[in-house]
């Protein structure tokens, strides 16, 4: 992957759109005129509440990149930081700290049939990543090396379902089995019987596991989107840290920073 | 009068000295909150900064702790890192390589001194603090801070700064080999941090440094666990605010030496807290992860107040109040 070297800045955000897609979960789009580039699928920013006692940026991933100046957040009200930037409304203004973390190699899985699996709130990200996949491979390639989503969702509360099928082929898993595969996003595959030569995907981590285990037993490429929590986001205060199979060139342990190294990471690499 | 006036706006004097260093201004950046400078570096000038003061290194690499290592609290955060870094060969060549370069480059365009390389320094036992000391006695490090008080590591770190015998013990046995000066930086989980204080310059100090983070929990409600693997972790930020300005208060009047003041420093007004307290200079820590560029935002603001109350030296403030 080439490392395009973006200034990170915190800069102000102009909130456009505000709603609610799903109980619970909350789309926010920005204006970011100080924005310094575009943002690649996987990355993520840190968002600033209102509430001065909570020092912390709460880190989003990107969900979609409008023009170079827009950015589209989908998020889960989880907690009292959370909650707090759900009362954005259109018209005020927030805080952000960005562009943050590496992306998915996108360039790498150009003309590869690449399967994107999306777990609740990891469905996200998948957006921008469909959205960029699907205009490398245009025309006869995009016959030959279709982007496969598969989102898993709880039960029937689905999000941004019809936004995905305008740049890739869907297929829906939920718990409950009241849509699609009853099941999570690997039952859907095998029962889909879904091929691929590349699996991206984000999601909870016992899900991320699972995802592991399957591409390792199938010899594909696997890139996997971690979380953990953060507290400077820019690779200085080592709080969110995975384990790797190897020794990481930055920590020279067996350790590498979510925000910085990742928050992809090929999935050969990471002990999760 | 005006001739006066003008020539405090033009330059207030903002450096002070520790241990005979010269630091163009008082105000340097937390160990642990600022890496080694580079992952800042994007948001802030490093040439602006008094000193960098670098995470913690160690003879070999650590590990760390498991995560979760941080979280938040109210107006704080906890942490419970356990000192993770890459050894002191990877800091010497990658590190202190970098930092260096941006000295000689603050040199060269003239802006001040450039800022002052402190290494803080950390081990499991006083050997592998001396070999660290050691090891970088020939290269282009101004001070090294000591961290005899760590509260997220198992052997070592906090056992030395919590006993006044065993801190002045380990002060003295680092001070013997060190070719820099020697800050020793203090834990305010102690009964009385003027024991302390006395017992660090009774070892040979150059100055302390204070506080290190608070010992704290935090539990979650919902899951029935501890929030931080370790259990336990270090508060910091401006919920300790009050207890630090305490502390560097009872240091300050308890040594000659130094004092450097640090807890929850997020602007001007709370850095001048310390150093009216006492402190000679201020580090601020875990408000860097709030606003990138608190410590620039708290030196310009220091210059408006000297400004503003016609002060023309800032060491003239330390320990003003009384």
């Amino acid at each position: 992957m080439t490392e395009t070297a973006i200034r990170k800045q915190k800069m102000r955000a102009e909130v456009l759109r505000h709603e609610t897609l799903a109980p619970g979960i909350r789309s926010l789009e920005l204006r970011v005129p100080e924005l310094p580039s575009a943002a690649r699928p996987g990355q993520f920013v840190g968002v600033y509440t209102g509430d001065g006692a909570m020092l912390l940026p709460r880190p989003i991933s990107i969900c979609d990149s409008g023009d170079e100046k827009e950015l589209r957040l989908v998020y889960r009200v989880a907690g009292k930081g959370t909650a707090e930037i759900a009362g954005l409304k259109a018209g005020e203004e927030t805080q952000i700290l960005g562009i943050l973390g590496n992306g998915y190699p996108v360039e790498e899985l150009k003309n590869k049939r690449v399967l994107l699996l999306g777990g609740g709130i990891g469905i996200p990200p998948m957006l921008l990543l469909a959205k960029q996949l699907s205009a490398l491979n245009s025309g006869e390639e995009k016959d030959q090396s279709p982007v496969i989503t598969v989102l898993g969702y709880r039960d029937a509360q689905m999000f941004l379902r019809e936004e995905f099928e305008k740049y890739a082929q869907v297929f829906i898993a939920t718990e409950d089995g009241s849509v699609g595969t009853k099941g999570n996003v690997l039952t859907a595959v095998k029962q889909e019987g879904i091929r691929a030569d590349a699996i991206c995907a984000c999601g909870p981590m016992p899900m991320l596991r699972a995802v592991k285990a399957y591409a390792a037993q199938e010899g594909i490429a696997c890139y996997i989107s971690l979380e953990e929590r953060m507290a400077c986001g820019v690779g200085a205060c080592l709080g969110c840290v995975a384990k790797t199979t190897r020794e990481d060139e930055h920590s020279h342990v067996k350790n590498t920073r979510i925000c910085t190294e990742g928050p992809v990471f090929n999935a050969k690499y990471v002990d999760i | 009068m005006n001739t006066d006036k003008n020539n405090i706006e033009n330059m207030p004097d903002l450096s002070v000295e520790i241990g005979g260093v010269r630091l163009q201004n008082p105000v340097m950046t937390a160990s642990g909150t600022f890496g080694s400078g580079m992952e800042y570096s994007d948001f802030v000038d490093l040439s602006k900064l008094g000193a960098v003061v670098t995470k913690g290194v160690s003879a070999v690499p650590w590990e760390g702790n498991p995560t979760p290592r941080v979280a938040e609290t109210p107006s704080g955060m906890l942490n419970a890192i356990g000192l993770q870094n890459p050894g002191v060969e990877v800091f010497c060549e990658r590190d202190l390589a970098f930092l260096s370069n941006y000295r000689t480059k603050a040199a060269a365009d003239a802006v001040g001194d450039g800022p002052r390389v402190i290494v803080n320094v950390c081990g499991h036992t006083v050997e592998e603090y001396l070999e660290v000391v050691e090891r970088l006695s020939d290269e282009p490090v101004d001070l090294l801070e000591i961290n005899v008080s760590c509260p997220n590591v198992k052997a070592g770190a906090i056992q030395f700064g919590q006993n006044a015998d065993s801190l002045m013990d380990v002060t003295q046995r680092i001070k013997r080999i060190a070719k820099q000066p020697v800050i020793m930086k203090l834990t305010p989980n102690v009964t009385d941090i003027a024991e302390m204080a006395r017992a660090a310059e009774a070892g040979g100090a150059d100055a302390v440094s204070l506080i290190n983070t608070l010992l704290g929990m935090k539990i979650d409600v919902e899951r029935r666990t501890f929030v931080l693997a370790n259990r336990t972790g270090g508060l910091s930020g401006p919920a300790i605010r009050p207890v630090a300005v305490r502390m560097v208060y009872q240091a300050a009047q308890a040594v000659k030496i130094p004092v450097i003041g640090m807890g929850g420093i997020g602007s001007a007004e709370d850095a001048l807290e310390f150093i009216l307290a006492g402190a000679t200079a201020v580090a601020v820590g875990c408000m860097t992860f709030h606003e990138p560029a608190t410590a620039v935002s708290v030196i310009d603001g220091m210059k408006d107040y000297m400004i503003r109350h016609g002060i023309e030296r800032i060491s003239d403030l330390t320990g003003a109040v009384r």
